[in-house]
């Protein structure tokens, strides 16, 4: 009778998590046309860009963006930035997270379900697997078979051709952002290109491939920090894809809910169908709640509108609403929206303070710099007639065309200044031309009568001799 | 102790390693697959490093590598490559003119950004890396030149040196007055006076300035001229301005007129190509104190 319970096996558990594998399933609605044409454009501008021209006159390239790194230069259509502005970037950067934390709080993971590369390129691959291997079911069905068939051999050959073509595509594209991409397309068809362009081609071509074909819901699950910042930063007022548990619940199949309620009983509108989770790209049950995996791309939505509208019931059971509404519909209460609270405003503001801050910094960026500095070593050297010179090396920078410029230095009245080069170059007034969109780098001579030790601030300043425009930079003289 | 079955955590219903320590059990979180097999890939990756390039440390040497790389000879390719690059524009330096060069300010900036390197390569142990010399090495960013400053005389000085026994050399020397007993202790005290007061500095109370200026005619003059103003021709430096290679109080004076003076800077043709001369001229030469 009483049999003695054998004592259990000691079970440490899987040593790794498998990835499970997810076959989502068709679907149309809005949602899905949503993502196409934020498909469409976000592929089209990736793929194209590179391809807009924009004048810049002689002498400068005529990509609308480019990256040219070889000579340290950021083309964006009418903006060129110089290696010293990087800082514009940090204010992009800026710019960018508090865009990415005002969407969060409007309507969620908008970003990850509709914008982000992964979620493109992933659906994109999608796409490309279920035309050729069909949808759902027929993918389950022809992964469980054992054993392999030619016409299996066909289809998957085909399918990872396509995905490597989209993802040699997409490599190719990176690469036109760092040269003048119709001279590059050329070189890189003629074999003329530089080897690194074909290893960066051969890199995203990898990563393209393994991240959206292989990879996918993994990426955001272990490698994006985003979901795990997203979840701190979401709020009860913030749209979400939601299961309206309160109106789904108590879920009941189709046949007992119509029992049930004629019997004057509860039931929910939740059918227990399963279409939410057979369409969902990262394979989670969307009746669970918020949760990290969820991307949020809608496509739930897309799935429970249409079965809802062949059962007769209203549609958005899986809807973009907020914590609030449920518990107010469940308190008896009508839904409220609030678009506009101290979150979005605060928001809001940051983003118009840090973008009105970095376009006054672009705008009123200086076309003529100039940088000085003292020699170290010798700090100062004395004469034979006991006048003491300091020498420094300076630098101008232009940003525009190229002009004649003047040195002058301010600060010590009796000293006499010297550039070297420039007396034996002399034609005229001396004055020194820098080339276009360059900088020159001078030796100047700084020679003042010996007087009390010390140091004196002098003021070197660079003049445009056609536009008057001017650049100062400071820097000491010193008397031993 | 552990619990020898599984069992899940109530409050996140993950499954425990079993372990329990102070009576909080470890959560069985593991990690993806791909993590895994990526982890071993890099273990493999490492081992593979190992054959292909140079990595341990042996007795005597250490591991090549199969494909036999070195970074210095990577260093050799690269110089070569970058010798191939600069071809064009040191074929236009070395064609022309050191004057025309400081008129061209892509040649100027050309031969002072050469020159600053050969000089910290092969000047500065003497000069100083700045150029601003020492006691018996002179500054050169002054505009007191013992041999001439201008272009072609620097050049002259860095091709052939001073008493550098190359044939062309500049050979001028100081002689040891006190040594080789030409002057007498006193009249080298006297003419050390004198020449500080050539400089318009102090001098010993109660010298004699007519003797002074006789010692002076007698030995001196031939080189440094009468009034001392010195002769580039012959390395002879002026004695009435502010500047002294080897320091202007009475005792170097002294000392100098005792035992001579004969610094020696080699020659640098032969060691540096005629271009690279010529760069290092020109550098010198914008140092500030060319002529």
């Amino acid at each position: 009778m009483n049999k003695p319970i054998p004592p259990p096996e000691f079970d440490y558990g899987p040593l790794y998590a498998p990835q499970k594998k997810v076959y989502p399933q068709k679907v149309s609605g809005t949602f899905r046309r949503i993502k196409w044409g934020l498909m469409l454009v976000c592929l089209c501008i990736y793929y194209f860009l590179p391809f807009v021209r924009w004048d810049r006159g002689p002498g400068a390239p005529n990509q609308a963006v480019l990256v040219d790194i070889a000579n340290g230069r950021f083309y964006f259509f009418f903006i060129e930035l110089w290696p010293q502005e990087v800082y514009i970037f940090t204010g992009l950067l800026i710019l960018a997270a508090l865009t990415l934390f005002l969407m969060n709080a409007v309507g969620g993971r908008l970003w990850c379900g509709y914008l982000c590369p992964q979620t493109v390129w992933t659906d994109l691959f999608f796409a490309v697997e279920r035309l050729i291997e069909g949808d759902r079911r027929e993918r389950i069905r022809k992964n469980a078979i054992k054993g392999i068939t030619i016409e299996r051999i066909v289809e998957l050959t085909l399918k990872h051709s396509i995905w490597l073509l989209i993802a040699w595509w997409t490599g190719g594209a990176w690469v036109l952002y760092f040269n003048d991409a119709p001279t590059l397309v050329t070189q890189l068809v003629t074999f003329q290109a530089p080897k690194i362009a074909y290893i960066w081609i051969a890199i995203l071509t990898a990563t393209t491939y393994v991240l959206a074909g292989w990879m996918r819901e993994q990426v955001c699950l272990y490698m994006c920090p985003w979901p795990r910042i997203q979840a701190a930063l979401t709020d009860e007022w913030a749209l979400n894809v939601t299961y309206r548990h309160d109106r789904g619940e108590q879920r009941t199949s189709l046949k007992k809910s119509v029992e049930l309620r004629a019997a004057g009983n509860p039931a929910g509108d939740c059918i227990d169908c399963y279409q939410c989770v057979h369409v969902c790209p990262v394979g989670i049950d969307i009746r669970d709640g918020l949760q990290m995996d969820c991307i949020q791309c809608g496509l739930c939505i897309d799935a429970c509108d249409s079965v809802m509208q062949k059962v007769g019931r209203p549609t958005r059971l899986i809807a973009y609403d907020t914590d609030v509404n449920i518990e107010r519909r469940q308190a008896g209460l009508a839904n409220i929206y609030r678009i506009v609270r101290p979150r979005t405003i605060v928001y809001v503001v940051m983003i118009i303070l840090v973008g009105c801050t970095m376009l006054y910094a672009l705008a009123t960026r200086a076309m003529l710099d100039i940088n000085v500095l003292h020699d170290r070593n010798p700090v100062a050297v004395r004469l034979s007639d006991g006048s003491i010179r300091n020498a420094y090396t300076v630098r101008l920078l232009n940003k525009r065309d190229e002009r004649a410029v003047k040195l002058d230095v301010e600060g010590l009245p009796q000293a006499t200044v010297h550039v070297v080069g420039q007396d034996a170059a002399a034609v005229g007034p001396s004055h020194i031309v820098v080339g276009r969109d360059r900088t020159t780098e001078l030796r100047l001579l700084v020679t003042a009568p010996a007087s009390a030790a010390g140091s004196t601030l002098l003021t070197v300043r660079v003049t445009d001799v056609a536009s008057g425009e001017t650049a100062t930079a400071a820097d000491n003289f010193v008397m031993p | 102790m552990s619990d020898h079955h599984e069992e899940r955590d109530h409050a996140t219903g993950t499954a425990t390693t079993g372990h329990s320590w102070d009576g909080i059990k470890e959560l069985n979180t593991p990690l993806p697959r791909w993590w895994v097999w990526t982890f071993y890939l890099t273990i493999i990756w490492a081992v593979g490093y190992w054959v292909v390039y140079p990595s341990w440390p042996l007795a005597a040497g250490y591991a090549k590598g199969v494909i036999g790389y070195s970074s210095r000879a990577d260093l050799g390719a690269e110089l070569a490559n970058l010798g191939k690059i600069r071809g064009d524009k040191m074929a236009a330096l070395g064609n022309a003119s050191l004057a025309d060069i400081e008129k061209d300010p892509a040649l100027l900036g050309l031969a002072r950004a050469m020159g600053k390197t050969v000089f910290g390569d092969n000047c500065a142990p003497c000069h100083g890396t700045g150029a601003a010399g020492s006691s018996g090495y002179p500054n050169l960013n002054d505009d007191d030149w013992l041999w001439g400053g201008s272009l072609d005389q620097i050049e002259k000085t860095i091709k052939f040196g001073t008493r550098s026994g190359h044939a062309e050399a500049h050979d001028g020397v100081m002689l040891a007055f006190g040594r080789d007993g030409i002057l007498k202790k006193p009249e080298i005290e006297t003419a050390a006076n004198y020449v500080r007061a050539l400089a318009g500095l102090s001098t010993t109370k109660g010298y004699d300035a007519e003797a002074g200026k006789k010692i002076f005619a007698e030995n001196c003059a031939a080189c440094h001229g009468d009034a001392g103003r010195g002769n580039p021709e012959m390395g002879a430096p002026n004695l009435t301005d502010g500047i002294w290679l080897y320091g202007s109080d009475h005792a170097a004076i002294v000392a100098t007129i005792t035992n001579g003076r004969a610094g020696v800077m080699p020659a640098w043709t032969g060691r540096l190509d005629a271009t690279t001369i010529k760069a290092l001229t020109v550098y010198v030469h914008a140092l500030g104190g060319g002529q």
